[in-house]
């Protein structure tokens, strides 16, 4: 659906779901160069449960308008206008990558709108190399190539996807690839550059999820350890030979994670 | 520029396929069964909602048939293919997922007969129409694009005038118009060309051919480039706006750049039904396994094939990319740089009868209807592939009475060119007699 927000379109996938204000809500947050057609699988099975699906594009993301946020505490806050925009209170916050970051961030502002996060493929601080935020900023498509490369497993990249007829890698790359000159960089910039991860995390109270890919170079299992023990409440789930690209190397796996997680009471 | 992290010999032998994880079988195995047992009721519902990946029933898809899709896609640098049962139901599954009653295609009008016939005979009972045009001119193209026009068709190269199609130039008349360019890229296959670098935004392939090489199957493959954007083009509601019979979903919207291969599965191949059975799959892949080796020896016995030719009185023409004299040559090779295939036609001195007369003394080359063969093939299209064409369109797709088309196999050649050299003098006789 397509919604207003600071006088932008603003485009939010829903899963299919029919938004009612007395459903509980759960929230996605894609990464860095991407949009929400990543949470497509996730996305249906909670709006089948009857939850209000918000899977936002970030600004000059998929089929959202504007300027891209230069900053993780100025997506957190354009987060807030788009929850205010749909009226929606306390919700369920999943992200992914960049999007993990802004949903740390907003979770240590508002600790009572929150029911439960869940966070994929984190680390905090999230450093990027030079090699790649330089790449980035001169040439988008070799940043991608890299960056893609190395979200994969070693297996991941040869293919396997579990969705009948997809390609891992290249349906990745067409991705980022629809995003515009320039943005890409500021995304990586924007978690390079977010330096409150950590007081973030222990600020956090709800019952949070952490899902790590063993093979992910891009936020090592041991830094995303690093976030588990500063949270307050937290548990984890290892997925094993998946990287940084979980949500399509291991899509069954990691809907059985945060599934139980976040409908478990 | 190739972008992926492995070679092309590495991916033609492992993309798309993962030790099988019941048995560790390095192979890929076939999965000889119509359908597949649910974990549990809630899973059976995740499959059928698009919640879960895995397989429910084989006409909507296999664990066989996904590794010879993702294996192709990965070599067309697509986002991702689907697996059908000949090439015929390739394009059809495209023409079908983007159009319907009222729609308009632009076509090269060098196309193998199978393809012109669909375009030019059967889908306007459908309501779809097609204007054919000359594939060396990507000006006739622009013109003949109408509103209602919703893809541009070409073959790589054409059957059998051996033209060579410039997809960059094509392709940007079709994007100008917000249309996406489809190409057959049968004779070619990933090897020597990859369509979706060039500009294209669909590639179909009869994998029958030389991604089988060994001429034991029928199969055909769609594969989605993953760079068209349906909703920016505004032409496609079958991809931009809901669809009911999936409860309101907006493919483009869901899905982004696979917005259109998926529709093509979930409506596609599921109504119209053209699957490929597994074991035919399975066979595909085992051919796609030593393709860059096949296409190389192809290769080389064409050009020699072609040098022979070039060098006999009785050939009036030599219809090959290859050959200088060809007026593709330099396009061919800046776009085809590992050659242009070895599908070929040459003309005759003495029309029909001699044609005939050389097909027949051929002992290596088979006479039969088909090219991609690992085995040389020859025959006469006038007579058999496009016999269903009139005079005006057989002379528009440069068909004369004296042609004769060639797929050159991996025999040696210097066995090939003796046994063409008898052809030619018992050819030469017929004409003289």
């Amino acid at each position: 659906m397509r919604i207003q927000v600071n006088q932008q379109a603003v485009f939010v996938g829903t899963g299919s779901s029919q938004h009612d204000p007395h459903q509980r809500t759960v929230v996605f947050l894609h990464g860095a160069g991407m949009d929400h057609s990543v949470w497509l699988m996730p996305a249906r099975y909670f709006a089948r449960q009857g939850f209000n699906v918000v899977a936002p594009d970030f600004p000059a993301h998929g089929g959202t308008e504007g300027q891209a946020l230069t900053s993780v505490e100025a997506m957190a806050e354009w987060l807030t206008a788009v929850l205010d925009a749909l009226g929606l209170g306390e919700i369920d916050l999943v992200g992914h990558s960049m999007g993990s970051l802004v949903a740390l961030e907003w979770a240590s502002r508002h600790a009572d709108r929150l029911h439960r996060l869940v966070l994929l493929g984190t680390s905090a601080p999230m450093p990027v190399s030079d090699a790649l935020l330089d790449a980035a900023a001169t040439r988008d498509r070799d940043a991608m190539q890299m960056a893609n490369q190395w979200s994969h497993s070693s297996q991941g990249l040869l293919g396997g996807h579990a969705v009948p007829g997809m390609t891992l890698y290249r349906g990745a790359l067409r991705l980022l690839h629809r995003t515009p000159e320039g943005v890409y960089h500021l995304d990586l910039s924007a978690c390079n550059n977010y330096v409150q991860g950590q007081d973030a995390s222990a600020k956090v109270s709800a019952p949070t999820l952490v899902l790590m890919g063993e093979e992910d170079k891009m936020t090592a299992p041991k830094a995303s350890q690093q976030v588990v023990d500063l949270l307050q409440s937290a548990t984890t789930v290892r997925l094993a030979k998946t990287g940084h690209s979980m949500l399509s190397e291991a899509p069954n796996q990691v809907l059985d994670a945060f599934s139980g997680f976040l409908l478990a009471e | 520029m190739n972008d992926d992290p492995f070679g092309f010999d590495t991916r033609q032998l492992h993309a798309g396929q993962r030790p099988d994880p019941a048995t560790g079988a390095r192979a890929t195995p076939i999965y000889q069964s119509a359908s597949f047992v649910f974990d549990s009721a809630e899973d059976a519902v995740g499959l059928f909602n698009i919640e879960r990946a895995g397989h429910v029933y084989s006409r909507l898809s296999n664990p066989t048939n996904a590794v010879l899709e993702e294996r192709i896609a990965v070599l067309d640098q697509g986002v991702g293919a689907i697996a059908v049962a000949s090439g015929q139901a390739a394009l059809h599954l495209a023409i079908s997922t983007l159009m319907g009653a009222g729609d308009h295609i632009v076509a090269s009008q060098s196309l193998y007969g199978g393809s012109h016939n669909l375009l030019a005979y059967t889908l306007p009972r459908f309501g779809i129409t097609t204007t054919f045009v000359d594939p060396r001119n990507p000006e006739a193209f622009r013109q003949a694009i109408r509103p209602e026009t919703k893809l541009v068709f070409g073959e790589v190269v054409g059957n059998p005038g051996m033209e060579v199609l410039d997809i960059p130039a094509i392709a940007e008349v079709a994007h100008a118009a917000a249309i996406p360019l489809m190409v057959d890229a049968t004779f070619v296959t990933p090897y020597l060309c990859q369509p979706v670098a060039l500009g294209a935004d669909l590639v179909m392939h009869s994998a029958t051919k030389f991604l089988s090489g060994h001429g034991v199957v029928i199969g055909g493959l769609l594969v989605d480039g993953g760079v068209f954007d349906w909703l920016d083009s505004g032409r496609f509601p079958t991809l931009s706006e809901t669809y009911e019979g999936f409860h309101g979903l907006n493919f483009a919207e869901e899905f982004g750049p696979a917005a259109m291969i998926t529709r093509a599965r979930k409506e596609g191949l599921r109504d119209f039904g053209a699957c490929m059975a597994p074991m035919t799959a399975f066979l595909i892949l085992q051919g796609i396994e030593t393709l860059s080796l096949r296409m190389a020896r192809h290769m080389e016995n064409t050009q020699r094939m072609i040098e022979f030719l070039s060098e006999q009185p009785n050939v009036l023409r030599i219809h090959h990319p290859g050959h200088p004299n060809h007026p593709d040559h330099a396009l061919a090779n800046t776009l085809l740089p590992k050659g242009a295939g070895a599908v070929m036609s040459f003309e005759i001195d003495g029309g029909r009868r001699a044609g005939m007369k050389l097909i027949e003394t051929l002992q290596l080359f088979s006479h039969l209807a088909n090219v991609g063969d690992a085995k040389s093939l020859v025959i006469h299209p006038a007579s058999t592939t496009h016999h269903r064409m009139d005079a005006s369109a057989l002379a528009a797709a440069g068909i004369s009475e004296g042609l004769i088309r060639l797929s050159i196999g991996l025999e040696d050649a210097d066995d090939l060119i003796r046994d063409m050299k008898a052809g030619l003098r018992a050819a030469a006789k017929e004409a003289q007699s």
